[in-house]
């Protein structure tokens, strides 16, 4: 890790709570690295997302697995880190949620809002054998950014994922 | 690492926030369901679903979710939307959007479910549809 690097590890339990909690506490990160509100939203919705696969499909809600959320902040990004203890997924296997049959599916559009929100995203296998998806978010330029988001961008995050 | 005291403070900081409310009214054989708060994992997606099956069970099928006091949507949310939606063309009634803020109306255009939903921004208008 870079010297200038700042880092944040937390351990989370298995339930519903830790998503409102990991989102809460990203989002004091994310607000305290510069990002404006709208950066703010897509970065604490894909934090959400990313500990709701870990909750709902790494650990299957089982109480006695845990979920590990890093945060590193470097000059040039924000990187989350979400890992879970279950058995670790391809991306190529996820449905694509824009697909015709899919589009009335009640679930499955987790990982597509988080690629769509973020600058990169990727999943990995954890250290534990796991998943751990890693994604980030590039920095605001010095000066490019305010409190209240009014940089001029439109809150609707990229297509395409 | 975050400390344990720092923790419980963020979690009683949220909880006011991620409530969700919803509260119905007629509009002759129209139910109009006016949401508010945020629809997210645990809570407010239960919350939605028992108030469309609890309508659902007393007849009432023609359904209009005011979501102008809505400003926040998770996957589960997005997820409960649709199998409302789903619930209610089931069984042979209609399931319609009014009034979303943007940051809604940005998550249903992305996942394609702008087309999917029919959506009002006036309420007069949207309740005249289900004739």
């Amino acid at each position: 890790m870079a010297p200038e690097t700042k880092h944040l590890e937390i351990t989370l339990e298995t339930q519903v709570e830790s998503v409102n909690l990991a989102e809460e506490m990203c989002l004091r990160v994310a607000e305290a690295a510069g990002f404006g509100e709208d950066d703010c939203y897509r970065i604490g919705m894909s934090v959400r997302e990313g500990v709701i696969n870990a909750f709902h499909y790494g650990n299957q809600e089982r109480p006695d697995r845990k979920i590990h959320l890093a945060l590193d902040i470097t000059p040039e990004k924000m990187i989350i880190h979400v890992l879970d203890e279950g058995t670790g997924f391809t991306l190529a296997d996820v449905p694509d949620p824009l697909a015709e049959e899919n589009l009335l599916s009640t679930s499955g559009r987790g990982i597509f809002l988080m690629r769509a929100f973020m600058d990169e995203f990727d999943v990995v296998q954890g250290r534990n054998g796991g998943a751990e998806i890693v994604m980030s978010k590039k920095l605001p330029e010095p000066g490019s950014s305010s409190p209240n988001g009014e940089r001029g961008q439109d809150t609707a995050p990229r297509q395409g994922a | 690492m975050a400390s344990a005291g720092k923790i419980q403070r963020l979690g009683r900081g949220l909880k006011g926030k991620m409530s969700l409310r919803a509260t119905h009214r007629d509009a002759g054989p129209v139910t109009v369901v006016d949401l508010s708060g945020r629809i997210t994992l645990g809570d407010g997606s239960a919350l939605l679903r028992k108030t469309i099956r609890g309508l659902l069970e007393d007849q009432r099928k023609k359904i209009l979710l005011n979501l102008a006091d809505v400003d926040y949507i998770d996957s589960s949310g997005i997820g409960e939307l649709v199998s409302g939606f789903t619930a209610v063309k089931n069984q042979g009634g209609d399931l319609k959007l009014l009034q979303l803020t943007k940051k809604v109306r940005d998550l249903l255009q992305i996942t394609k479910l702008y087309t999917v939903f029919d959506v009002f921004t006036d309420e007069s208008s949207a309740i005249r549809s289900f004739n």
